[in-house]
């Protein structure tokens, strides 16, 4: 009798240090807590992108979809005008004076800051590291952080009527979008390709100035040389800001949503018409699908300069 | 040409382009700075705008920047920090990483106005906020998550595995290490770095105009009670902030002194970020020493 008391006793102690040890323990409970919360933020962000992506583009396809709008039409087409039906009784919904208006600005305050930045980016680095620590470094620095809309209204106040008393017209066109977008692109351009000249080992100058190169040799045919998919992938940075730029070109570019024809004629890009069409058309109606279609080769032309760069990466990684 | 004397020209070149820019920098600086601060005055910082006369304020703008500013922040941290510490602590090398990886890069590289029209979509038609600051917070939270989450993993990455390994010699979990020991030797950095964001997140304009919405409605700051519809705390309500004014008066404002106003915000605006640059800089510095008993 006692002995069988014994024995089930010892089963209850067996089963309850069974239990104790196989249960996880609190540290591990938090550990799995906690992994699993952290990987739930990362898994918010992904899956933020993707929504992006996917909401955009459907909106933007529903334009070609729904309203049945020729895509080819769509991008090549010179008049916009959604509310008006042309003798086709298609709606007028040719993107091409915006496509184009964000390139060209795009494009030129690229090839502006470019030759400046690099200099600069020089100068800072390898002529008077010094002065360029202590002085242009934080300048730069700062100038990366002012908001858009305050080069915007500069570009408004200063910008607009110097371009009007030089060139003529009304001030507003693609010549002042391209110097708003050149002082915004400057900073970042700059600070970038202090980085890729900064990450040039400094035996590559001492071997060349070993050699017997002058310091610009040494500059222009070894540290430019090896720090080019650097520099390229600052620019791309800068022509991809330049070109999803918002409110600062809205406020002086114009807004006529014409082709082109020069410099200092008012015209329109991608991101002034969605800022100023999105709040006065319906959602659903065409108007307001078309500008979606607008949002969606923004997201598109974004995607596109990420692509590139990582292609400059990896061809500069491939060169090493 | 004679190297010497190319040498010579080019050095020159280099001088002139820099001694450019840093005249255009300074001038740009200045013109923000000195035009703007005589507009500043007390009266103009508190008190509220006035559509079609003279002598109004940004006093509500200012406060709904802060207050957005706060509500982002109070959203966004905590999801940058689980995100920097699975990237830094946890994540395998493989290709859900690097898919996660690519798709921070997209999302810091959308043009803010994608974002602010993702935004507008979600939160303001289909989730039926309106315009309000909680549209607003959600849609700077985007705008701000991957900036911040890469700035707290480098954060986390410039701590020494020693410390790691440290942690785990004691018997600590791994999630025990990165939250008593990781995180807070990281702090000072993980710090500056959201000061910095912070300065980014108050002058955004183009992704809040659709959400956040350009009117700001007379506000009762002796009423704090977050359900009535006039208190400043109220996140329902649609919020004008600083950058948006000024971006509002300037493409269709009417009163007589809208330059003079915006050129104060502006400047306000300016000395903000460089007081957040600053700050970074201090707070970094000082919890640096503090911490390392340096």
């Amino acid at each position: 009798m006692v002995r069988a008391v014994y024995v089930k006793r010892g089963q209850v102690m067996n089963k309850k240090l069974q239990e104790q040890l196989l249960k996880r323990s609190k540290a591990a409970k938090m550990e799995r807590f906690g992994k699993t919360i952290s990987f739930l933020a990362l898994m918010l962000i992904t899956v933020t992108v993707f929504a992006i992506i996917i909401f955009v583009a459907s909106k933007g396809l529903s334009t070609f979809v729904t309203n049945h709008v020729n895509i080819v039409d769509f991008l090549t087409g010179k008049n916009w005008n959604p509310n008006v039906t042309d003798s086709k009784g298609q709606p007028e919904v040719g993107a091409l004076p915006m496509i184009s208006g964000s390139f060209v600005v795009t494009i030129l305050s690229a090839l502006l800051a470019t030759p400046f930045a690099i200099g600069t980016a020089i100068f800072m680095n390898e002529i008077s590291p010094h002065r360029g620590a202590k002085l242009l470094q934080p300048v730069i620095e700062l100038l990366v952080g002012i908001p858009s809309v305050v080069y915007g209204f500069i570009g408004l106040t200063v910008i607009v009527p110097a371009v009007r008393s030089v060139f003529g017209g009304s001030g507003f066109g693609i010549l002042a979008g391209t110097f708003v977008l050149f002082v915004m692109i400057l900073p970042t351009v700059t600070s970038m390709s202090v980085d890729a000249l900064r990450s040039v080992p400094r035996y590559y100058r001492e071997a060349a100035l070993a050699l017997g190169a002058t310091q610009w040799q040494t500059i222009y045919k070894v540290v430019l040389r090896s720090a080019t998919p650097g520099i390229l992938t600052a620019i791309v940075f800068g022509m991809a800001r330049a070109f999803g730029e918002a409110l600062a070109v809205q406020m002086v570019i114009g807004n006529a949503a014409l082709l082109p024809t020069n410099l200092v004629s008012p015209a329109s890009t991608l991101t002034s018409v969605l800022t100023t069409g999105i709040g006065n058309t319906v959602m659903g109606s065409l108007q307001n699908n078309a500008l979606w279609s607008l949002a969606l080769v923004l997201l598109i032309m974004s995607l596109i300069f990420n692509l590139v760069v990582r292609m400059i990466g990896r061809k500069g990684a491939m060169s090493k | 040409m004679n190297p010497k004397v190319s040498n010579q020209i080019a050095i020159a070149m280099l001088y002139v382009i820099a001694s450019t820019i840093v005249v255009i920098l300074a001038a740009l600086l200045g013109y923000i700075i000195i035009g703007g601060l005589p507009a500043i005055s007390w009266h103009f910082l508190t008190s509220p705008a006035k559509a079609f006369t003279s002598g109004g304020g940004i006093g509500i703008q200012l406060f709904n920047s802060f207050y957005l500013l706060i509500l982002t922040m109070l959203i966004s941290f905590p999801i940058a920090l689980g995100a920097g510490i699975y990237l830094n602590e946890y994540a395998k090398q493989n290709w859900v990483t690097s898919l996660v990886r690519t798709s921070i890069e997209i999302l810091s590289s959308l043009p803010s106005v994608v974002v602010g029209l993702f935004g507008f979509l979600i939160f303001v038609v289909q989730f039926g906020f309106g315009f309000s600051i909680l549209s607003g917070a959600f849609a700077l939270t985007f705008f701000n998550l991957p900036l911040l989450t890469r700035s707290i993993e480098e954060a986390l990455a410039a701590v020494p595995n020693e410390q790691r390994e440290g942690g785990l010699a004691l018997g600590l979990s791994k999630w025990e290490t990165v939250l008593h020991i990781i995180v807070p030797a990281a702090l000072p950095t993980i710090l500056t770095g959201v000061i910095l964001s912070a300065g980014r997140v108050f002058g955004e304009a183009a992704a809040l105009i659709y959400t956040a919405g350009q009117s700001a409605p007379a506000l009762n700051f002796t009423d704090w009670n977050p359900f009535n519809i006039s208190s400043p705390l109220n996140p329902m309500r649609p919020a004008e902030t600083l950058a948006v004014h000024i971006w509002k008066i300037n493409s269709e404002g009417i009163m007589p002194d809208a330059k003079a106003i915006s050129s104060g915000s502006s400047a306000v605006l300016v000395i903000s970020v460089l007081g957040f640059n600053l700050l970074a800089r201090f707070v970094g510095h000082r919890l640096f020493k503090r911490f390392t008993a340096g």
